[in-house]
């Protein structure tokens, strides 16, 4: 034990003024710590990571995400990525490379979100969905007979991948690297630069080969469909088609998967929600925007754009503030039983995908991910549960969901 | 019944489509508008409750009621 853990067990962590989205108590459990939060300090301060704020009421949240002139977007992650001491950024590969448009403020945001949204509109979605229904079936094809699975690494983790990569025109046989790369850039590596460093570099390298190539030989693919773009009459710069790919390949990766592996996570424990689900098919689209309330995945930052005081709290130009949409979507001032999964909950305005101009433009895609990948599980996997439920692990910082799932069916 | 999608509030979330896809139409970037000029038959009217009540960014007003 390290004297950091003893020093926890001696004297309880004040979560409203020293969270830790890295505590492993937060990443296996932070539905008691919001509830606590909300009720005795709804905006939580913390040191931790070079400072953060932390909203997690439902009012709050909507506010803040509508707020653009104060609340910039320009950094969305938790901890400032910073070059190792003594290297001069401008010598990194790739360095200003981001990830339009959701590290963008208007202008910007405009045009690259424009750029965006027609492909991943139902419409454009919709055509991907048989594709899902197969990989899904190939999947369970591998495991089902052997009585037990990962729910998480054999299935979840698979299938957003191979969709987004096939939207981008990439070879299948990427999708485990991308895997790979994905976790290294968001999961480990938020906490380690000298793992995250070398995944974007790789990451960016293949993207921008990827893109030289569909300039030279354009294809039916979104890549392809993104080079033909043009802005008031100029192609769209390369800088920018490589953060939207980069984004595309990021976003669409470990926060559908940390959705579907929750989903599933659910279902194992909860034989009536099962049954409801095979007896009533047609609830499923209302069940998944019910799952994506009670286990929203994703927490993006905010950057200060000056000081301003929001609530009473004294927030400087700079300084991060967390957008805690999942624990918005369980304020009980906003939800009737909030910690409840209802599948056919009628009232749920729930942000998830976020508010504002910054609402998840793949939010279709993750919605059909998600209900089909339940539905093919559902149609084999009727009955199912927890091998051990403490053999799940949980990815926690700003993406949470199950990152080891054994389940099993006899 | 009359309802009513603000342009300037609407983000594109997609809810009231799915939940009463016969009182809406999107447009390419997934913006929503009211078809039929709003008016919502007697027999949809619960469908365009929901689509009020579900709306993320408040985006759907009810013009009139028809209650």
């Amino acid at each position: 034990m390290t004297t950091e853990q003893i020093k926890r067990h001696e004297q309880p962590r004040d979560w409203a003024t020293d969270y830790d989205i890295f505590d492993p108590d937060y990443v296996r459990d932070p539905y008691p710590i919001w509830d606590e939060l909300r009720e005795k300090c709804p905006v939580a301060h913390t040191e931790h990571l070079g400072g953060s704020w932390m909203p997690t009421k439902y009012a709050d949240l909507y506010t803040i995400a509508q707020d653009i002139d104060h609340f910039s977007s320009r950094e969305i992650l938790v901890a400032p990525v910073v070059p190792p001491p003594g290297v001069d950024p401008e010598s990194i590969p790739f360095y200003g490379v981001r990830a339009p448009p959701i590290s963008a403020d208007p202008p910007e945001h405009t045009w690259t979100r424009k750029m965006l949204l027609p492909h991943f509109s139902i419409k454009a979605v919709t055509p991907y969905e048989e594709k899902t229904r197969d990989l899904c079936g190939k999947l369970i094809d591998r495991f089902i007979d052997k009585g037990r699975a990962d729910a998480a690494v054999d299935y979840a983790q698979q299938i957003p991948p191979r969709i987004i990569g096939s939207m981008l025109g990439v070879p299948e046989e990427m999708s485990d690297t991308f895997i790979n790369w994905v976790r290294d850039l968001l999961e480990i590596g938020l906490s380690k630069p000298e793992v995250r460093g070398p995944a974007r570099l790789e990451l960016l390298k293949f993207l921008d080969a990827e893109i030289n190539d569909r300039r030279a030989n354009p294809r039916d693919d979104l890549i392809s469909r993104l080079l033909k773009t043009e802005i008031d009459g100029q192609p769209v710069p390369h800088q920018i088609l490589l953060g939207m790919c980069l984004l595309l390949v990021v976003a669409g990766i470990d926060t559908t998967w940390s959705s579907i592996g929750s989903a599933l996570w659910h279902l194992a424990q909860h034989p009536a929600d099962r049954k409801m689900l095979i007896e009533q098919p047609d609830l499923m689209p209302n069940a998944v925007e019910e799952l994506l309330r009670a286990y929203s995945p994703v927490t993006m930052a905010r950057l200060m754009n000056s000081d301003y005081e929001y609530n009473g709290c004294p927030m400087r130009t700079d300084d991060r503030v967390l957008m805690n949409f999942p624990a918005a979507n369980r304020d009980p001032e906003k939800f009737e039983d909030p910690a409840k999964v209802v599948l056919d909950r009628k009232f749920n305005p729930h942000i998830a995908f976020g508010a504002g101009i910054h609402r998840c433009a793949g939010s279709n895609l993750a919605r059909m991910e998600m209900r089909v990948s339940i539905e093919e599980w559902l149609k084999r996997i009727p009955e199912f549960h927890l091998e051990n439920p403490d053999a799940v692990t949980w990815a926690g910082g700003q993406v949470r969901g199950p990152r080891s799932l054994p389940v099993v069916f006899p | 019944m009359k309802i009513h999608v603000i342009e300037e509030k609407c983000q594109g979330h997609n809810r009231c489509f799915v939940v009463a896809s016969e009182l809406f139409e999107l447009d390419d970037y997934g913006y929503s508008h009211e078809v039929n000029g709003g008016v919502v038959p007697p027999e949809l009217e619960e469908k365009a409750r929901l689509a009020v009540a579900n709306c993320p960014e408040n985006a759907i007003i009810v013009v009139e009621d028809g209650e």
